[in-house]
């Protein structure tokens, strides 16, 4: 479903040239969940970035579901539309109600009518638990609703991926559950998942496979028992020290 | 101590202050033996007209008969021709059975006419609505162009904007009148409209620039990852949300532009500051009617802006 060869994204800041992503190959199937996990810093957020095209990358190659993203010909807004991607500032459109958010890109880009649009969207906000906010603007939901509504947001393009970058990091603690549960549910629904994140109860219990970054660099790949109970690397046992 | 404190000693201390300002100016007017006349000037706002009607031919008033306030009087020429005038009943210059030579006044029309105040107020909305349209135009587009990725348009834009924000707009009023309007035969209202927009386009390029930028990039990114393409982007996420943000800036730029317009009386365009200024010249009247022409710029904007504050709260609701 998701095949990147070597693809190294480069920055350049004042003190030099960083290199943000450095040579990361991984292969995703189709219905896997993988988690990434890494300090901060570490590049798992633009290497996340990279696979739906959002970050320019300067090197290697990104292919998902048999499309290559350096491919001149490829339409990236085609390849986007079936990617979906949740951000950690939620990143609701705030000038429209959570209806409109959903309904929006359907109409744009799937090009549903009005009618269709707006009978997917309740029902995904039945799915994500917040049927009664159709109608409110993103400003009057807490940081949890706001979270998934943006979920349902990306759900409602019919999406083949999903994309997680940190989802949760910026929300207060008692609604981490409700956001996680929704993505529980999804991953159980056989939903293809990328997920940047911190939880490590959540990379433990629903992850197929954990990918652990440092400085760019993929350091170690396992399922989550291998990688929680027995890491290989140094590096990954020193992180795990420090966060559970 | 209380938070809120009494409010009405300080109106008052600002009511005094206007109050001895404006006594000083009346003293210093006083000192110089001004004549005030007010009373010429309602009639540059409306005015009674009085056109003369008179006879076509020689002949007799065969009758006079009053209907209202005005009087129809029928004239018999020599050879039997019958003509009908209506004029103001209390005009009337002749009587019945008079003999009347071609040419001779029968009486007044008189009515209500605008006065050449409220005709330059109009020409001063009408050139500064047309060019508030095209500037808005203009500015989106090269507020855009300013920030877009490609190189020679953000070179056009730049260009355009320091070109006009570097020069008086007096004179360049004067150039696209006589050196542009020459050069490609247009007409001073043309040059009028095209310099006030030019002018205001730059500054507004600038606000939507600035408003654009003061999106957060999620917004972007976020619309972008949904699949939507750029235009799709600019049109349904970012700028209803960077219109909200630049509406009083963008006011404040229209009314600036209101009253910017003035200048294009320079150009013999007759504006309200050209009116006020040919009616001095029949009055003599300089104090008067520039209060009032100040009054009457300051009444137009005075209500754009209240327009603005309330359009504002109706688009506040989202946030």
């Amino acid at each position: 479903m998701i095949k990147t060869e070597n693809v190294v994204k480069v920055f350049n800041t004042r003190s030099g040239v960083v290199r943000a992503v450095d040579r990361v190959s991984v292969e995703i199937a189709k219905g896997e969940v993988v988690v990434v996990i890494g300090p901060s810093g570490s590049g798992k957020s633009t290497f996340l970035r990279c696979i739906n095209g959002l970050e320019q990358f300067s090197e290697g190659r990104v292919i998902i579901d048999g499309v290559d993203l350096t491919d001149k010909k490829t339409n990236i807004n085609k390849v986007r539309a079936e990617v979906g991607m949740v951000f950690q500032q939620f990143n609701l459109f705030p000038h429209k109600t959570v209806l409109e958010n959903l309904t929006l890109a359907q109409c744009r880009v799937r090009r549903r009518s009005q009618k269709v649009a707006e009978g997917k969207a309740h029902g995904l906000l039945q799915k994500v638990g917040i049927p009664d906010k159709a109608g409110e603007y993103p400003s009057r939901l807490s940081g949890g609703q706001q979270q998934r509504v943006a979920i349902a947001r990306a759900l409602a393009m019919d999406p083949k991926i999903m994309l997680f970058d940190e989802p949760t990091s910026a929300l207060d603690p008692e609604m981490v559950g409700e956001v996680l549960d929704v993505m529980k549910q999804l991953a159980r629904e056989g939903m293809t998942m990328v997920v940047v994140t911190h939880e490590m109860g959540f990379a433990r219990e629903v992850a197929d496979r954990v990918i652990f970054m440092d400085e760019g660099k993929v350091v170690e790949v396992g399922t989550p028992e291998h990688f929680f109970t027995n890491p290989r690397e140094e590096r990954a046992k020193l992180f795990l020290k420090q966060v559970l | 101590m209380k938070a809120t404190t009494k409010t009405w000693p300080w109106k008052l201390l600002l009511v005094v202050i206007l109050l001895v300002f404006a006594a000083g100016i009346w003293g210093a007017v006083q000192k110089i033996d001004y004549h005030w006349r007010w009373n010429r000037i309602p009639q540059y706002f409306l005015y009674l007209d009085e056109e003369a009607q008179k006879i076509p031919f020689d002949g007799t008033v065969e009758s006079i008969r009053k209907v209202g306030d005005d009087a129809e009087v029928t004239l018999l020429s020599d050879n039997s021709q019958r003509l009908v005038q209506t004029v103001a009943a209390d005009s009337i210059n002749v009587d019945e059975g008079d003999l009347l030579f071609e040419g001779d006044t029968v009486g007044f029309v008189k009515e209500w006419r605008i006065g050449p105040l409220v005709y330059g107020l109009w020409t001063t909305l009408w050139i500064s609505a047309v060019s508030s349209v095209f500037a808005l135009i203009l500015g989106l587009l090269t507020g855009l162009a300013r920030i877009s990725n490609n190189l020679t348009l953000r070179g056009i834009a730049i260009t355009y904007v320091e070109c006009i924000r570097g020069t008086p707009l007096l004179v360049q009023i004067f150039i696209a009148y006589f050196f542009l309007g020459t050069v490609f035969d247009l007409s001073r209202n043309v040059c009028g409209i095209g310099a006030l927009a030019l002018f205001a386009g730059a500054y507004v390029a600038e606000i939507v620039r600035a408003g654009i930028q003061a999106i957060p990039k999620g917004q972007t990114e976020a619309a972008r990852s949904l699949g939507m393409n750029v235009f799709q982007t600019m049109a349904d996420v970012i700028l209803p949300q960077a219109f909200k943000k630049i509406m009083p800036p963008l006011a404040g730029q229209f009314i600036s532009l209101i009253k910017d317009s003035s200048l294009v009386s320079v150009i013999a365009i007759t504006d309200l500051t050209k009116s006020g200024r040919e009616i001095i010249t029949s009055t003599f009247a300089t104090f008067e009617v520039w209060l009032v022409v100040a009054v009457m710029y300051l009444l137009v904007t005075s209500v754009l802006s209240q327009v603005v504050f309330y359009m504002e709260r109706r688009f506040a609701v989202s946030d």
